[in-house]
């Protein structure tokens, strides 16, 4: 008995030495955010995962997407924090009169991480490279952006797929390289300022085997090591160790061609729990992080910490399918319109910073109009419309969705019961079906059998094409016969290069979409950042094109 | 032995292809696949037509099963569906984490459980053995994620003794030879980098031992107990033999056998899971990945982790088996 309560006595003490050795330890390894800067040049930001692969071309997703922006650049960029195209690794372009022939002017003087020379010759490698992906390169869940933008490849494996928009590249001297489209497009501009199209060292994208991918759709293997450790590109940053599941490190490249990074070394550490995010923070472990839970909102602001607003790049919309009656009705479309208290609902159903949506796409996107109909609500004038249009008790298939989630719609079913009250309110009968998101709920809004839906839309880049093409530039299901004017317009805004002419076009369009109004759009949610307190210079931008290069801390 | 040890084994191989069928129907019977994480509402009949025909799921279910057995025997699990990268490698990649984690959980519970359901028995009926009883009922009944989140509150938020997240500090820059961070350092001869390492195991491992803890102890205060008053003991301490001696040669002994079971399922268990702790602390283990790979439906992911988990399952429980034999010499007989 007394070699158990001896034993008993030094496991205690133990224990408690144990922890005490912590406590001093915990409060000199530099744990917390003042330490941070006093190392004069660490920055520890969140991420929720690691990225898939650090090669722009393969990428989508929002996490490697950011890596790949600290390591690359493309050939234009967008201005901090908005949209407008603005140079990047190219000073300046000019399209030809027919609009299929744009001549890109490099800039001088950039190599890339590896040493090797950035000019006309490494951009046509890289066009090149990605029109002649093969195999398993050109399925949509690799090369989804390419997908998006450029459409087809020098060989389609798909024969469905049609020719694509790009056609050739021509380096006509070191700093000219002239990219000859099939067709006119002024929207591949935009397109090219994503981190998909970044432009990669062509020695490194050879040695490392960056188009090694062998095995089938289901079983892609990329066997190259350069998406995984050698990303050579000529941005600010470079990589310095990748190591999954515990951090990403990215140290400065001294010879940047431009104004080098504040921040020495720049870490990211992958926390999948969003709560658990927000504590590294507040426990000085992160210096910041993304998609900050609403709920978090106050309580880190007045703790003191920095919430950075991401403007507005999404829509909430309620879908009409202006085939089914009696939406096919304009005045019955425009009585749902009245109808809706979406002021109310933003307010309740929404958190900070969300705002009411008056036309399919977001503030911040050039071509938005600020003289659209509006459809103020007024249940009154609802009435007066169902009266006049000649339907009696008009009774609307009203879907939405369970089993998700969406930025633009947190909590869908939610929507669903204040919009049907208003609905109802108004004299409406509605008819509710709710479906699982995947594959049921989608599919049957895609084929035309819901008549009102709740949807909406993430614009991948910054082209109102992007927003308002996707929807209404081609005829679909979901919406039923539009107006035709609407068709032309996107069409010929789609192709016109002069920059104000095309913003004035998608003005238009956005009048003529709301007068029609084959759905009543209603919400943009801004996500947030949240930040320690002495960082500054991060600029949030709506297509998440985001320089951690700028950041100092204080 | 050997022969015990031989047909466990064997017996692996129709509870592996049992549990086969079982994870593959199950994990296709939910709704929805991963073309719902990959696309989003980017999600156009065509595309998740596209995806499904790109990773085989627009094949009939026993083709499928085919190809996936196929596929396992040779011990190719796949590609997951999100990384993009061989299931193998990232099962390689993140087990040590929780097998560090349920090392230090068990350690922790059976220095403590141990003795402390010894005490609670010799002292039955005190307050010591009140104590250690309301102790584990608490430890048993507190969910874990609460009790998670609880010390991490305490210790790395308000007072900031400990880390709240990850293995290691991110700035803290060492090799990892073994992916076991506490070897690592100690084998690279880095003692800062093993002592980090530690820091960030106390309070996970504190949190997920904390059930093991409690069984730990009833268990051995039940086994102490019953064995205490076994007549033999009466007559070795009539026959004048010490207190240690009585406690070490007679009672210890034979009241491992149940408190090894305990063990051997609950590291089991911890191997298997532990989940919400490292959600919560973000520790990078093998549980999280799975709970990830349910909600992005990565099917290669959850079907060849769960295989691999039920492998280490079974293995660990053999070992348990083979441990009786040393315990307890009648078992060898048999």
């Amino acid at each position: 008995m007394r070699n158990l309560r001896r034993r008993g006595v030094v496991a205690l003490g133990l224990a408690g030495l144990l922890v005490g050795t912590a406590a001093c330890g915990g409060g000199d390894d530099g744990d917390t955010g003042e330490a941070a800067s006093e190392d004069g040049g660490t920055f520890v930001f969140g991420t929720s995962t690691d990225p898939v692969s650090m090669d722009g071309a393969y990428v989508s997703d929002g996490e490697s997407l950011r890596v790949v922006r600290q390591l690359f650049e493309t050939l234009v960029t967008t201005e901090a924090g908005g949209t407008e195209i603005v140079p990047g690794l190219a000073e300046s372009w000019e399209p030809d009169e027919a609009g299929t022939s744009w001549t890109f002017q490099l800039r001088d003087g950039v190599t890339f991480h590896d040493g090797t020379d950035f000019n006309a010759e490494a951009v046509c490698f890289n066009f090149d490279r990605w029109y002649n992906f093969e195999g398993v390169q050109q399925s949509p869940s690799v090369s989804y952006y390419y997908n998006t933008v450029f459409t087809g490849f020098a060989n389609n494996e798909d024969p469905e797929q049609g020719v694509g928009l790009y056609e050739s590249c021509e380096a006509t001297d070191e700093g000219t390289a002239v990219i000859n489209l099939t067709t006119p497009s002024a929207s591949f501009l935009p397109g090219l300022a994503l981190a998909s199209f970044s432009i990669a060292s062509p020695t490194a994208l050879e040695e490392f085997g960056a188009d090694d991918v062998t095995g089938t759709g289901e079983e892609p293997r990329f066997e190259g090591t350069f998406g995984t450790q050698n990303p050579v590109g000529t941005g600010p940053y470079q990589l310095e160790a990748f190591e999954p599941n515990n951090r990403l490190v990215m140290t400065r490249f001294e010879d940047y061609w431009g104004e080098p990074a504040n921040i020495e070394t720049l870490i990211f550490r992958p926390i999948a729990d969003g709560p658990a995010r927000r504590q590294a923070l507040e426990a000085g472990e992160i210096q910041g992080y993304d998609l900050v839970d609403p709920a978090d909102f106050g309580p880190l602001e007045s703790a003191g910490f920095q919430l950075l607003e991401r403007p507005p790049f999404n829509v909430g919309y309620l879908g009409m399918n202006t085939a089914q009656p009696p939406l096919d009705n304009p005045q019955i479309r425009q009585a749902v319109a009245h109808a809706i208290n979406r002021q109310a609902a933003v307010d309740a159903l929404y958190p900070e910073g969300a705002e009411v949506a008056t036309q399919f796409m977001p503030p911040s996107l050039f071509g938005y109009a600020d003289d659209v109909p509006t459809y103020e609500y007024d249940v009154a004038r609802a009435r007066e419309l169902i009266a006049e249009s000649g339907v009696t008790n008009p009774t609307i298939n009203f879907w939405y969705p369970t089993n998700v989630s969406r930025p633009y719609m947190p909590n869908p079913e939610a929507n669903f019961q204040a919009f049907q009250a208003d609905l109802e309110a108004a004299g409406f009968t509605v008819n509710p079906t709710s479906a699982p998101w995947n594959p049921d709920y989608l599919d049957a809004v895609q084929t035309g059998q819901a008549g009102l839906y709740l949807l909406g839309w993430t614009g991948d880049f910054g082209d109102p094409d992007n927003f308002i093409g996707t929807f209404f530039r081609t005829s679909q299901q979901a919406w039923g016969p539009l107006d035709p004017a609407i068709y032309e317009q996107l069409e010929a805004a789609r192709i016109e290069t002069d920059e104000d002419a095309r913003t004035a076009l998608y003005e238009e369009a956005n009048r003529s979409i709301m007068e029609f109004l084959p759905g009543l759009p209603y919400v943009h949610t801004a996500p947030r950042l949240a930040f320690a307190e002495g960082v500054s210079g991060y600029e949030p931008s709506p297509v998440s094109i985001e320089e951690f290069a700028k950041i100092s801390l204080d | 032995m050997l022969k015990f040890v031989v047909r466990r084994v064997l017996l692996l191989v129709p509870i592996l292809l049992g549990l086969s069928i079982l994870v593959f129907l199950f994990v296709r019977a939910l709704p929805g696949g991963p073309e719902t994480a990959l696309l989003g509402e980017n999600a156009t009949p065509e595309r998740v037509a596209q995806v499904r025909e790109a990773y085989g799921l627009d094949r009939p279910v026993h083709e499928q099963y085919f190809q996936y057995m196929e596929r396992t025997v040779q011990l190719d699990f796949g590609t997951s569906i999100q990384s993009r990268r061989p299931v193998t490698e990232e099962i390689r990649n993140r087990f040590p984490a929780t097998v560090e984690l349920a090392a230090t959980a068990m350690l922790f519970a059976v220095a403590v459980g141990i003795p402390l359901g010894f005490v609670a028995a010799r002292r039955y009926g005190s307050w010591v053995d009140h104590l250690s009883t309301a102790g584990s009922l608490l430890g048993i009944a507190i969910p874990v994620f609460v009790l998670a989140f609880l010390l991490k509150y305490v210790f790395a938020i308000k007072l900031g003794w400990l880390p709240t997240q990850g293995r290691e500090d991110p700035r803290v820059f060492t090799d990892h030879p073994t992916g076991f961070y506490v070897l690592d350092g100690l084998i690279t001869g880095n003692p800062s980098a093993a002592w980090d390492a530690v820091k960030h195991l106390i309070l996970p491992a504190a949190a997920l031992g904390t059930i093991p803890l409690a069984f730990l102890t009833r268990i051995t205060r039940a086994a102490v107990l019953e064995v205490g008053n076994e007549d033999y003991v009466r007559t070795a301490e009539a026959k004048g033999m010490t207190r240690p001696v009585v406690t070490r040669r007679h009672i210890l002994r034979n009241a491992m056998l149940p408190i090894a079971t305990v063990i051997g399922l609950q590291t089991g268990l911890l191997l298997s899971g532990a989940v919400l702790t490292e959600t919560v602390f973000a520790f990078g283990g093998i549980g999280s990945f799975m709970a990830q790979a349910v909600f992005t439906r990565d099917f290669p992911v959850i079907q060849g982790g769960i295989l691999f988990l039920a492998v280490v399952f079974v293995l660990v429980n053999l070992v348990v088996d083979i441990s009786y034999g040393v315990l307890d010499p009648r078992v060898r007989t048999r």
